[in-house]
């Protein structure tokens, strides 16, 4: 008997807006110029954020800060995408979708900074804690996509996380969970070609990232990370496939780490800076501007007035941040149960002299 | 004074009882808490149309459906991971890992995520998960099917570790760890699974969490045990019963939170106490015990406590197994060892 095919499939790789601002027109999602002059004014602020952060990191008013620069496209693109209700499950690079997803951005520097508020997101906003142990967030988003199919809610789990964490056993779980279930669920790799000082190429021996979604039986597809409106597409699609019972899909977007793995990094040891520059090159907030610009909606005084604007709502954020009160004495042991159980009383009391109580 | 007869005198003489097996209560429990409440759950590897491997979860498919008694991926880390993302948006998964010696896997979702998520995000997001987990040895299985694992859970903060020792508990134990607000990890002692029935109520009802139980009383030397070894102790306490020395057994039923006032109010009275546990003695929760004796009641001791435990090795195959599990012989002999000091 001869050999038969029994499996065949073809990942697709979907880009929009080239490095130079021109745009496939008949791929150009309907956005309109003030959603995309918003998402413009979203990377513009994640931008700023980040860039402040490292400041902060440098006087020692922020702890170890994980940048985002360069994947700024990715993170206003997919939550463009998402509805009111729909779940954001993140890793620790999502700075920038946290925030748009409602999560305060005081917050997001409260916790970097050292303090497990900076986690109590306000109520209704659907938003996981930053996820450390890599990879282990996307089971996480599987079940949040189960429970929505369960109690009949017609919202979406989106799980971001790197190309790092696609070798991770919980990357398999989880997507092969997910396509078991048919699960409401977007997954989302951040593919920005360096786990720390390791390379994509030693990460996998797959040509994408995109192609293991085959394997569990769900949509794969690669975007140019650095292309919101690709972004936005693919997301867009997914989303809506999820919400109308389609199941999941995983979506890598390709990008680059601008900076170090995180501010306890040095990024030069393990990279040569010509890749960098060539990325550097691709940064995907000078690529929107000149969309905007060849469009005629944006000029240098708009983006003056942007770039001030961000300033003065990061600084408010800082102050924000700042200007928390110190945690009481004994908040290490109350958040512990729903109920302090006698041993962790005792050693409270032990703790905070009987302060507090 | 048997078991039976204990949790006689704790049933409501006018209410309906049934004789049941410890598996048999804790399928009963589940089924009265998924009546009860739509949000709960259960998930695992076999628990649906095969009832579990020890049927814990028999019948239970056809009364709530698949989707509700979901047969999942062979996938500890999972199991865990998707009821950790479950519990936190607002079900009760009841996971089942299949037996404790296969946990591995999940305990990086269950201590990194399941046991923190509450108090990293000061309450916002809580994880109210009971995950089963048949364990210990005396069934003659395979490798890697006997481990007693408590002590792993008891060092990582954020659980409640519960191990019924009898019908009675398992049923009211496990449906108060699904109704608690918190991931409550339920040890189920799979070697007395079916070993014996006890007349229970049929009605549901729960015992609370973190509160002991003193199943045999006595004046001379308590043993404290928890699980499937409460059973050994107290053949031990029939035995030496004979020999008039009197023996308190304490069976703990939660070792987090511990029921601290039981145990050291009975180790008062007799001022001597044998620790009885399956896991390896070293690093087990008999040192802890044994150190909150000494620092809570040091001056009413008449005798150093004495542990009888697993011994500091691999479990062994089904061929050596009695020579590691504590029997009726080796707490006799560390109760006499203690009464001679």
């Amino acid at each position: 008997m001869p050999k038969t095919q029994v499996y065949h499939a073809v990942t697709e790789r979907l880009e929009i807006l080239g490095p130079d601002g021109t745009v496939d027109k008949d791929l150009l999602p309907e956005l309109g110029e003030e959603r995309v002059r918003s998402m413009y004014l979203d990377m513009i602020r994640m931008r700023a954020m980040d860039d402040k952060a490292l400041k902060l990191q440098r006087q020692g008013r922020m702890g170890t800060w994980p940048p985002i620069k360069g994947q700024e496209a990715i993170q206003a693109g997919v939550a463009q995408a998402m509805a009111d209700d729909d779940w954001l499950i993140p890793a620790f690079r999502e700075h920038g979708i946290m925030w748009l997803r409602g999560v305060p951005a005081h917050l997001i520097y409260a916790y970097w900074a050292g303090d497990e508020r900076g986690s109590a997101f306000p109520e209704g906003v659907r938003v996981f804690p930053v996820a450390v142990p890599v990879g282990s967030q996307w089971q996480h988003g599987t079940g949040v996509g189960l429970s929505l199919k369960l109690r009949g809610e017609d919202a979406v789990a989106v799980t971001f996380g790197g190309d790092g964490s696609t070798s991770e056993g919980d990357f398999h779980e989880a997507m092969n969970c997910a396509g078991v279930f048919r699960t409401p669920c977007v997954f989302v790799i951040q593919n920005n070609q360096w786990a720390i000082s390791v390379p994509l190429h030693q990460q996998t021996a797959s040509e994408t990232l995109a192609q293991k979604a085959h394997a569990y039986g769900i949509p794969g597809v690669q975007v140019d990370g650095n292309d919101v409106f690709a972004v936005y597409s693919a997301a867009a699609e997914a989303i809506d496939n999820a919400r109308r019972g389609g199941g999941p899909t995983l979506i890598e977007a390709v990008t680059y780490r601008l900076g170090d793995h995180t501010t306890a990094d040095d990024a030069s040891r393990y990279r040569e800076d010509e890749e960098v520059e060539a990325w550097a090159e691709r940064d995907p907030i000078v690529r929107l501007r000149s969309f905007l610009e060849q469009r005629g909606w944006w000029d240098a005084d708009r983006e003056q007035a942007a770039q001030s604007e961000a300033q003065t709502w990061v600084d408010r954020m800082v102050a924000e941040a700042e200007a928390m009160p110190p945690q009481d004495a004994g908040d290490i042991f109350t958040h512990m149960y729903a109920e302090l159980p006698p041993n962790l009383a005792e050693q409270m009391a032990e703790a905070t002299g009987g302060e507090s109580s | 004074m048997s078991t039976a007869e204990i949790h006689a005198v704790e049933t409501d003489p006018a209410g309906a009882t049934e004789k049941l097996t410890i598996a048999q209560a804790v399928r009963d429990a589940m089924r009265d808490e998924m009546r009860r409440d739509a949000s709960v759950v259960i998930l695992g590897e076999d628990v649906g149309v095969d009832g579990g491997v020890f049927r814990a979860t028999d019948g239970l498919i056809d009364e709530f459906g698949a989707e509700r008694v979901i047969d999942t991926p062979l996938a500890e880390s999972a199991i865990i991971g998707m009821s950790v993302g479950m519990a936190a948006t607002g079900m009760r998964p009841v996971a089942e890992i299949q037996f404790m010696g296969f946990v591995y896997p999940a305990v990086n979702q269950l201590l990194a995520h399941a046991a923190r998520l509450r108090n990293r995000t000061r309450g916002v997001l809580t994880v109210p998960m009971v995950v089963r987990m048949p364990y210990g040895g005396g069934i003659h299985p395979p490798e890697h099917h006997s481990e007693s694992y408590e002590s792993l859970f008891l060092n990582s903060p954020g659980f409640k570790v519960v191990v019924p020792s009898n019908p009675y508990d398992a049923k009211g134990l496990l449906a108060a760890a699904i109704r608690d607000p918190d991931p409550v990890l339920f040890m189920e002692p799979k070697r007395i699974y079916r070993a014996f029935r006890d007349e229970i109520p049929t009605e549901p009802f729960t015992v609370p969490l973190g509160v002991a139980s003193v199943p045999h009383a006595g004046d001379d030397v308590t043993l404290i045990s928890w699980g499937a070894m409460v059973r050994v102790c107290l053949d031990t306490a029939d035995m030496l019963a004979r020999e008039d020395v009197s023996v308190e057994v304490v069976d703990l039923r939660t070792l987090n939170p511990l029921d601290r006032s039981t145990m050291l109010a009975s180790v008062t009275k007799t001022g001597r106490a044998v620790v009885v546990h399956e896991a390896p003695r070293t690093g087990g929760f008999g040192a802890e015990i044994a150190a909150l004796i000494a620092e809570h009641a040091l001056l009413h001791l008449e005798a150093p406590v004495k542990r009888v435990a697993g011994y500091d090795v691999v479990f062994p195959l089904a061929k050596n197994e009695k020579r590691y599990l504590p029997t009726r012989d080796r707490i006799a002999t560390a109760v006499r060892e203690t009464l001679e000091f």
